[in-house]
């Protein structure tokens, strides 16, 4: 088990911030060596398909580098606004709150590889 | 109450997006929208304000309502001078996109609002208006 990095994302980001966050969190995953992050959007007032896709890819690239990648503390209205958005966030885990949240990636970097796939389908 | 103009935007960059956003919450909030449908109107602005900038070239954003004095709307056009969408059909398909996006801007914003209507001209440009009823 290695170190968990944790992102709060705090301000309403153009694009271009958005893109940069993708970036700088994927090269802090690889230089770290974290098997986890988790990324608290609580702040977020809307999701819409391009910060979902960064989202998505954050948790794609994460993978590839053997980390996982849990977001924390969408706001109710922001998920169903998602769902008829069509946003299916593939391969990206949610948590209530930060602290289940830490317990979900406490939990999968624990587990070997081959049982985390299995156990992915309950949650 | 005839259809009364509240604000027009200029959309030229990603940071006009986001100003966009803001003004879409700011009419939504003083038509006391509920949360869950200021968030639907948000979002779906966003995702029409980034393909006026990002497939438009750029256009406007027109902020108005409309209604009586029972029922009103938020209404939102978009409207660009770019090269158009060859095939409308095509492009509301979720999943459809020329650009690498999720393809979920048209469609998606449909299902978030309750009008949809899209206009566009192959080499003379897209509207968009989108309305919403309380
Ligand atoms: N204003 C516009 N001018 C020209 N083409 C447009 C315009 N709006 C949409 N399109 C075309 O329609 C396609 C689908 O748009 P849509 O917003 O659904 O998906 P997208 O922008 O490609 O991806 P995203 O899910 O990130 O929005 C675009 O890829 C583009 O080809
Ligand atoms: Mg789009």
């Amino acid at each position: 088990m290695g170190v968990f990095l944790i992102v709060t994302i705090q301000v309403d980001m153009h694009d271009q911030l958005a893109m940069k966050l993708q970036d700088d969190l994927t090269s802090a995953i690889a230089k770290s060596e974290s098997r986890g992050v988790l990324i608290d959007i609580s702040s977020l007032e809307i999701v819409d398909s391009f910060i979902g896709r960064m989202l998505a890819n954050i948790a794609a690239m994460s993978r590839v580098l053997d980390a996982h990648t849990v977001l924390v503390g969408m706001q109710p209205a922001v998920a169903i606004t998602l769902v008829e958005l069509g946003m299916s966030l593939p391969g990206v885990r949610t948590a209530l709150n930060v602290e289940s949240g830490m317990a979900l990636l406490h939990s999968l970097s624990d587990h070997p590889k081959e049982s985390e796939e299995d156990a992915s389908s309950d949650t | 109450m005839p259809p009364r103009t509240l604000e027009t935007l200029t959309l030229a960059s990603v940071s006009d997006i986001v100003i966009a956003r803001q003004r879409a919450r700011h009419w939504a909030i003083e038509m006391k929208f509920s949360l869950v449908e200021q968030t639907k109107i948000v979002t779906a602005a966003s995702e029409l304000a980034r393909n006026t900038v990002e497939h438009g070239g750029g256009g406007t954003m027109v902020i108005s309502t409309d209604g009586n004095r029972i029922r009103q709307a938020l209404k939102l056009t978009f409207e660009d001078k770019g090269l158009g969408i060859a095939d409308v059909e095509q492009a509301m398909r979720d999943g459809f996109t020329t650009s690498g996006g999720m393809g979920l801007g048209l469609g998606g914003s449909k299902r978030l609002m309750n009008q949809f209507e899209i206009d566009s001209r192959l080499g003379q440009g897209t509207r968009v208006t989108v309305t919403r009823w309380k």
